[in-house]
């Protein structure tokens, strides 16, 4: 299966992102999926690498996911990690997406939560169809000439 | 599984190294990372304890170019090898596109080579993927100990044990020298990306 992003489901996620953003004072925002590859960054460009980033936060989910299954839990939906002066929280967006907001003391991990609580439901339904149409599109796999590929 | 983004034109894929404990997995990408330049790598992520064993993964972004208007990036990571942290492996191989299966040439894992490729079979039947389907390449490491004490396998014998039914492409290697190493990643991204292009060009038409 391959997932496909178009530019109208990234125009749509971005604004999504770009509230969570302003409404949470939060000063970034990502969306990664559940492999660790980035959807979508919304907010100030942290100099760090976003692809090294999403890759230990997919990481990270799978690993606490597997915790919570020795405690009986199905999975932890939320994890947040507090520094000196950054923040990061994590949450899972429905089944295949985890989103990351980079935060620091100018804004509480309430509002954060809140306003990501907002707009949960929305952004699973994007992904979700997203996704959707990606498993719709692994039956066009089919047999292909050889003479056609790259 | 291809990420395919429409909106920046661009495709980034994930191809792990596998293979049993010390084959020399992390070793392969230490010396891409030191040999890559900065405009095309990210940094290099490594998960590992104090004995240098990798203890969850090790990560490395590079991009490889354009292929079809589209912006290639793969992202490569490697597994822990030792049997107990299959649960670790299988994470790892969560969207997999392609595999480097690493062997250690070193005559006594020889069973430890053939044990790890079964659980690789396994692992990826487990995510509904075909060993002989997905885009693989074998790579016989630590080619260099040829002529020293250590008694090492001849290819031939690699070959019987691993790939006389898969029959997919593989390289003689040293990663410590850097021989091979290269060869190796050109070789997977190549038919990796031949496999994400092809079906660019089924989807491309219904997308835009």
């Amino acid at each position: 299966m391959q997932v496909i992003v178009t530019k109208r489901d990234i125009e749509r996620i971005r604004a999504i992102l770009s509230k969570v953003v302003v409404a949470s004072c939060a000063h970034s925002v990502l969306l990664i999926d559940r492999s660790g590859q980035l959807i979508a960054h919304e907010g100030a460009a942290p100099e760090m690498d976003l692809t090294a980033l999403s890759a230990l936060t997919a990481a990270n989910f799978g690993a606490t996911t597997e915790i919570a299954r020795l405690l009986g839990e199905e999975e932890f939906t939320l994890l947040f990690h507090k520094g000196k002066s950054e923040n990061v929280y994590f949450s899972a967006i429905g089944e295949h997406a985890i989103m990351v907001t980079l935060f620091d003391d100018h804004t509480s991990l309430g509002l954060i939560r809140l306003r990501i609580n907002q707009i949960a439901d929305e952004l699973s339904e994007i992904l979700l169809s997203i996704f959707e149409r990606s498993k719709g599109s692994a039956r066009l796999k089919g047999p292909i000439p050889e003479g056609k590929r790259e | 599984m291809p990420f395919i983004n429409f909106s920046k034109d661009e495709i980034q894929c994930k191809i792990v190294y596998y293979g049993p404990g010390f084959c020399g997995k992390t070793t392969n990408l230490q010396y891409i990372y030191n040999q890559t330049s900065e405009k095309v790598r990210g940094k290099m992520v490594s998960i590992d304890t104090k004995g240098d064993r990798t203890l969850f993964f090790d990560f490395l972004s590079l991009n490889l170019g354009k292929i079809r208007g589209f912006d290639i990036r793969v992202q490569l990571y490697t597994v822990p090898g030792q049997v107990h942290y299959d649960a670790t492996r299988k994470l790892v191989l969560k969207g997999v596109d392609g595999v480097v299966f690493v062997a250690d040439s070193l005559k006594v894992q020889r069973k430890k080579n053939i044990e790890s490729l079964i659980n690789l079979a396994k692992n990826l039947a487990e995510k509904g993927i075909s060993i002989r389907t997905i885009p693989l390449v074998l790579q016989y490491n630590k080619r260099d100990l040829s002529g020293s004490d250590a008694e090492i396998l001849p290819i031939e014998v690699l070959e019987k044990d691993l790939n006389s039914m898969l029959k997919v492409p593989s390289f003689p290697a040293s990663a410590v020298k850097g021989i091979g190493v290269f060869e190796t990643l050109r070789e997977i991204s190549k038919l990796v990306v031949k496999d994400v292009s092809r079906k660019i060009m089924l989807i491309d038409k219904q997308v835009r």
